[in-house]
C-alpha cells in the first residue's frame, strides 16, 4: 500500500572518532513533503549529503533504494541524473551571470556545437512561470533578493526534471512573507507529483506543511510521525528533538520595570551612496534600564543597517541626521571602537562572515573585542586571557574540551555564544543582537534566551532584531516595526500579536 | 582506576604518539621535514662538502636577506595582502645606502636613513591599500615598476657603486670578533649558541608548566624530552661546525634578533592580535573594534623598512650596489612564506616558520650550485618544490575540515 520512491536502510557513516549515523532509516513515500527535523549535529545535513552522493557508495554503511533499485551514487552528477537534487542552505549560484545561464550552467541547451541562447531564455520563461515568478531570464542573480534567488533554485532544479527535491533549510534566510510563498510553491510541487525533502529549524513551518516528519537525535531516528492521519503539535516534535518535555520555549523572566531611560536615538537618517536613496528615515527609539526592545521587520527593511549604524559602523552610507544618547550624555561615534568604549556592543547577524574568526581558538575570539582589559605592559596576560575565557565558557556553557578549541569545530549554538561572550567582555550597558538564533538548534536557542534573561536581570538592555515574530513576542517587552528604512509601529506587550506586526511590517496601513 | 586510565593512555607508545602529533600539525613540521630531508640528500650528492662548515657558513650568509625580507612577508600574507614590490625597493635602498655612504655620510646615519625611507615608502602603499581601497597586487605592483625605475635613475651615473666601509661590509660578511678559544674553537659562538640552547630549554618547561597548570593535553614527557633532545642536538652540530671555522656571523644574528623580535610581536602583543584578526576575518575584527586600515598601514610600513633592511644585506654581501640588485627578491621571500606554511588565505603563519623556509630555498640553491646544475634547471627544480610544499599544506588543511 505504501508506495515508497526512497528508502535509505540502515545507514551508519563514521567520522574519524564521531558516529555521525548510527542505523539510519529514512523512508520517503512518492509524492509526499517529507520534512527531517533534529538539533543542530543529529546528522540531518551528513544523511542528505550521503543519499546526493557527496558521500559516496563505500564511505558509508548501509544501503539506499530509489524506485526499488539499489543505487551507489559515488558523486553528485549521478545522484542528479538519477532524479535527486539538493538546495543547499548557502545558496550556490554565480552572482555576475544571468538566471537563465545559472540555470542551464552545466548542463546547457545546445544547437550543434554552440550554446543555444534563445531556447534556454524560452525554457526559463517556462520553469520560472512553475516557481510562479514573473521575472525577465535575463536579470543577473546578484540583482535579486534572496527570496527570488531560492525561487531560481528550485526552477534549477526543475530543469533538471527532478523528482526527488532536498531543500536544506529553504527558509532560513527568507522573511515570513516570502517563507509562506516558498511553502505554498512546495505545495503545488507537490500537487504536481515532485517528492519534497525539506530540512527545517522552524517548526511552525514544519508543522503546517509536512506529511511525513522524521526526527533525528544524535545520529539515530527517533521516530517517524505520520502528520496527514494525526495532528502533531510543535511541542510534540521538539520532545522528540530533545528527548525532553519542553514546556515552553522561552523561558519565564521575572518581570523588573525600570523607568530610566538608557538609550535614545532620535531623528536617525541615513542615505545609500551606491543606490543613491535614503536607506533610514528618521528614526526615533528609546530603550530602558533593564529592558529588551525588539526591531521586527521584512527583509530589506534596514535592520540590519540601522544596528550596523548605531554601532559606528556605516560603509557605503552617509548619515544625514540624528543623535545618540546614552546615559542622558550625547554621543558621537565614528568607528565600531568608539561604541564599544562609549558602551555599547553589536552582535552580528551571520557569525560567520563578520562575527568569528573561524580558524582561531576561544580564546583568542573571546579576548579580541577587549585586550587592553588583559595587558600586562606591551605583553598580554595569557594566564589572565585563559581565565577569563574560561570564565565565560563556563558563565555561558560553551560546550568544547578547552578555550584552546577552534572555534570553527564548534557548533552553531556553542558559535554563538563565542560570538555573544566577546561583546559581553567589552562591558557593554547596551547590547544590540542581530539574528541571535538564526541556524541554531531549539536546545541552544533556550539557553541564549536564557542567557539574554540573565543579561537584562543584571541591569544591561538588549535591542533585539529577529526575522522570527514568535521569538520577538516570546522575548522582548517592547517592539519597534520597521518598513522601508522607518518606523512604522511601536507595540507594547500586550499588544504583540503575529498579525499586528505584519501588517506593519508591509505597511498596509499606517498607524504610529 | 586512575592508574588503568594512565596506562591505556601511554599504551600507543612513544612512536604512535608522534605519528599522531606529526599527523595534526603536519603544517607546523613539514618544512623542517623538509630541511632534513634536502640536507641529507645534498650530503652524500655533494660528497659531504655541502654540510662542512665553510659552507654551513655560506648558506647561512646567503639565507640573510631572504630571510628578513620574509618576516616582514609573513606579516603582509597574513593579513591577505600580498607585497610584489620588495625586491625592487630593497635593490633601490641598497643602492641608496651605497650612494649616501659615497657621500661621506657615516655609515650608522646612512642605515637609518634608508630604514626609514623604507617605512616611509612601505606606509604609503599601506595607505593606498587601506584608505584608498587599491587591490595591494595593483599598489605593489605599481611601486615594483617605480623602485626599478628609481634603482636605475640613482645608479644611471655609476653603473656599480662599490662600498668601502668596513663597517657596512661585515653585515654580511664579518663574524663574531674571536675574543677566546675553547678547544681551539670560535669561544664567542660557543657561547652564544650555549645561552641559545639555555633559552630554549628554559622556555619549554616554562611554557611546560603553565600548560600543566590549565591542565591543557600535553604531549608525554618522553616525547619532549626527544623533541628538544633533538633540536639541541642539532645546534649543538651547528655550534660545532660553525666555530671550528669563522663562528658565528653577523647576519645571522640580525636575522635571529629579528625573528625573535617579529616572534614576541605577533604572539605576546596586542598588534600581533590585531593581525592574525585582521588576516582571520577582517569584517570581524572591523566590528571588534579593531582599526584594520591602521593594521594594514602597519604591515606595509613593516614591509617596507625589512625590504630596506634586505637590501643592506644584500649590498653589504655584494660589496656593491648594482643596477639590477633586487630582481626576483619578491618571489624568493613569497615562496619562503608559503613553504614555511603561512596559509595561502590568510590568518595563519609563523615567522619562524618561513624563516626557515627561507633556508629551504636557499639551500636548494645552494646544493645545487655545488652540484654543478645549471641555474636553468636551478629554477625548475625549485618551482616544483614549491608547488609541491603548497599543495602538501592545501591537501593536509583540506582533509582538517572535513
Amino acid at each position: 500500500m505504501d508506495d515508497y520512491i526512497l528508502e535509505m536502510r540502515d545507514i551508519t557513516k563514521i567520522f574519524p572518532g564521531v558516529r555521525a549515523l548510527d542505523l539510519v532509516n529514512f523512508k520517503v513515500r512518492k509524492g509526499e513533503i517529507h520534512c527531517l527535523v533534529g538539533e543542530n549535529g543529529a546528522g540531518k545535513s551528513t544523511l542528505m549529503k550521503i543519499l546526493s552522493g557527496i558521500y559516496p557508495w563505500g564511505d558509508y554503511e548501509g544501503a539506499i533504494y530509489y524506485d526499488g533499485e539499489l543505487k551507489k551514487f559515488s558523486n553528485i552528477r549521478e545522484s542528479t541524473e538519477a532524479g535527486i537534487a539538493i538546495i543547499n542552505q548557502e545558496l550556490a549560484y554565480v552572482p555576475e551571470m544571468t538566471i537563465f545561464e545559472n540555470i542551464y550552467l552545466g548542463h546547457e541547451i545546445m544547437k550543434g556545437r554552440l550554446i543555444n541562447r534563445n531556447e534556454q531564455i524560452i525554457q526559463t520563461r517556462k520553469l520560472l512561470k512553475q516557481v510562479r515568478l514573473d521575472i525577465n531570464p535575463t536579470t543577473k542573480m546578484s540583482e535579486l533578493r534572496v527570496g527570488t534567488q531560492q525561487l531560481v533554485e528550485i526552477a534549477k532544479t526543475l530543469s533538471k526534471s527532478a523528482k526527488v527535491i532536498i531543500l536544506d533549510e529553504p527558509t532560513s534566510s527568507l522573511n515570513e512573507q516570502e517563507s509562506t510563498n516558498l511553502l505554498s510553491l512546495l505545495r503545488e510541487l507537490k500537487r504536481d507529483g515532485v517528492t519534497l525533502i525539506m530540512i527545517s529549524h522552524r517548526l511552525k513551518e514544519v508543522v503546517s506543511i509536512a506529511d511525513t516528519i522524521t526526527v533525528l537525535r544524535d545520529g539515530k531516528t527517533v521516530c517517524s510521525l505520520d502528520a496527514t492521519t494525526k495532528n502533531v503539535d510543535e511541542f510534540e516534535i521538539i520532545k522528540y528533538m530533545v528527548g525532553r518535555d519542553m514546556k515552553n520555549i522561552y523561558p519565564h523572566r521575572t518581570e523588573k520595570k525600570c523607568d530610566e531611560i538608557l538609550f535614545k536615538v532620535s531623528d536617525w537618517s541615513a542615505f545609500e551612496l551606491k543606490k543613491r536613496k535614503n536607506v533610514l528615515k528618521n528614526l526615533s527609539m528609546t530603550v530602558k534600564r533593564g529592558e529588551i526592545v525588539g526591531i521586527a521587520g521584512l527583509m530589506g527593511a534596514g535592520r540590519t543597517e540601522f544596528a550596523l549604524s548605531l554601532f559606528g559602523n556605516v560603509p557605503g552610507y552617509k548619515l544625514t541626521s540624528g543623535k545618540i544618547e546614552l546615559e542622558g550624555k550625547h554621543l558621537r561615534l565614528d568607528s565600531p571602537m568608539d561604541a564599544i568604549r562609549a558602551g555599547i556592543g553589536y552582535v552580528t547577524e551571520d557569525r560567520k562572515v563578520n562575527g568569528l574568526v573561524l580558524m582561531q581558538d576561544i580564546k583568542f575570539n573571546i579576548s579580541i573585542s577587549n585586550l587592553s582589559a588583559l595587558m600586562k605592559g606591551v605583553v598580554i596576560d595569557e594566564q589572565k586571557e585563559i581565565l577569563t575565557a574560561s570564565k565565560y565558557q563556563n558563565d555561558l556553557s560553551i560546550k568544547s574540551t578547552s578555550v584552546h578549541q577552534k572555534v570553527r569545530n564548534l557548533s552553531g549554538g556553542n558559535q554563538q555564544k563565542v560570538s555573544l561572550a566577546k561583546l559581553l567582555f567589552t562591558n557593554p550597558k547596551l547590547l544590540i543582537l542581530d539574528e541571535p538564533t538564526r541556524g541554531i538548534d531549539v536546545g541552544a536557542k533556550y539557553e541564549i534566551y536564557s542567557l539574554m534573561n540573565q543579561m537584562v536581570a543584571q541591569g544591561m538592555s538588549i535591542i533585539m532584531i529577529s526575522s522570527e515574530l514568535l521569538e520577538l513576542i516570546g522575548m522582548c517587552d517592547r517592539l519597534y516595526v520597521m518598513s522601508d528604512g522607518e518606523f512604522t509601529g511601536e507595540l507594547q506587550r500586550e499588544e504583540f500579536s503575529e498579525h499586528r506586526i505584519m501588517e506593519m511590517a508591509t505597511n498596509i496601513r499606517k498607524e504610529i | 582506576m586512575n592508574t588503568k586510565v594512565d596506562n591505556e593512555r601511554q599504551q600507543p607508545g612513544i612512536l604512535a604518539e608522534m605519528r599522531n602529533l606529526l599527523r595534526q600539525n603536519v603544517r607546523n613540521y613539514a618544512m623542517y621535514i623538509a630541511l632534513f630531508v634536502i640536507f641529507i640528500l645534498f650530503y652524500f650528492l655533494t660528497n659531504t662538502t655541502f654540510l662542512s662548515a665553510r659552507n654551513l657558513t655560506n648558506l647561512v650568509n646567503q639565507t640573510g636577506y631572504v630571510a628578513i625580507m620574509a618576516v616582514g612577508m609573513t606579516i603582509v600574507l597574513i593579513i591577505q595582502q600580498i607585497d610584489l614590490s620588495v625586491g625592487y625597493a630593497a635593490g633601490f635602498f641598497g643602492a641608496c645606502a651605497a650612494i649616501l655612504m659615497a657621500m661621506g655620510v657615516p655609515v650608522g646615519l646612512a642605515i637609518l636613513i634608508v630604514l626609514l625611507f623604507g617605512v616611509i615608502t612601505g606606509a604609503i602603499q599601506g595607505l593606498i591599500i587601506g584608505k584608498l581601497g587599491v587591490p595591494a597586487f595593483v599598489t605593489t605592483l605599481a611601486f615594483l615598476f617605480i623602485f626599478r625605475g628609481l634603482l636605475s635613475m640613482v645608479t644611471e651615473g655609476s653603473g656599480t657603486v662599490v662600498v668601502t666601509n668596513e663597517f657596512f661590509n661585515n653585515i654580511s660578511n664579518g663574524f663574531l670578533p674571536k675574543v677566546f678559544s675553547i678547544w681551539g674553537k670560535h669561544g664567542l659562538t660557543l657561547v652564544v649558541f650555549a645561552l641559545m640552547m639555555a633559552l630554549i630549554i628554559i622556555m619549554q618547561i616554562k611554557k611546560r608548566q603553565e600548560m600543566q597548570r590549565y591542565q591543557f593535553a600535553l604531549i608525554s614527557t618522553p616525547l619532549m624530552v626527544v623533541g628538544i633532545g633533538f633540536l639541541l642536538l642539532l645546534l649543538g652540530w651547528l655550534s660545532f661546525s660553525l666555530s671550528g671555522y669563522n663562528g658565528l656571523s653577523w647576519s645571522i644574528l640580525l636575522v635571529a634578533i629579528v625573528t625573535f623580535i617579529y616572534d614576541f610581536v605577533l604572539k605576546k602583543t596586542r598588534l600581533g592580535r590585531y593581525i592574525y584578526g585582521v588576516g582571520g576575518n577582517r569584517e570581524a575584527a572591523a566590528l571588534a573594534g579593531i582599526n584594520v586600515r591602521n593594521t594594514v598601514i602597519f604591515a606595509f610600513a613593516s614591509m617596507g623598512m625589512m625590504s630596506a633592511l634586505g637590501g643592506i644585506l644584500y649590498t653589504s654581501r655584494l660589496r656593491s650596489a648594482t643596477p639590477t640588485a633586487g630582481a626576483g627578491f619578491e618571489l624568493d621571500a613569497i615562496a619562503s612564506c608559503f613553504i614555511g606554511g603561512v596559509s595561502t588565505t590568510g590568518g595563519i603563519g609563523k615567522v619562524v616558520n618561513s624563516v626557515i623556509g627561507a633556508f629551504v630555498i636557499t639551500s636548494l640553491t645552494n646544493g645545487l650550485n655545488l652540484m654543478g646544475v645549471g641555474i636553468s634547471y636551478q629554477y625548475i627544480v625549485k618551482g616544483i618544490i614549491f608547488i609541491t610544499a603548497v599543495a602538501f599544506d592545501v591537501r593536509s588543511q583540506g582533509r582538517k575540515a572535513i
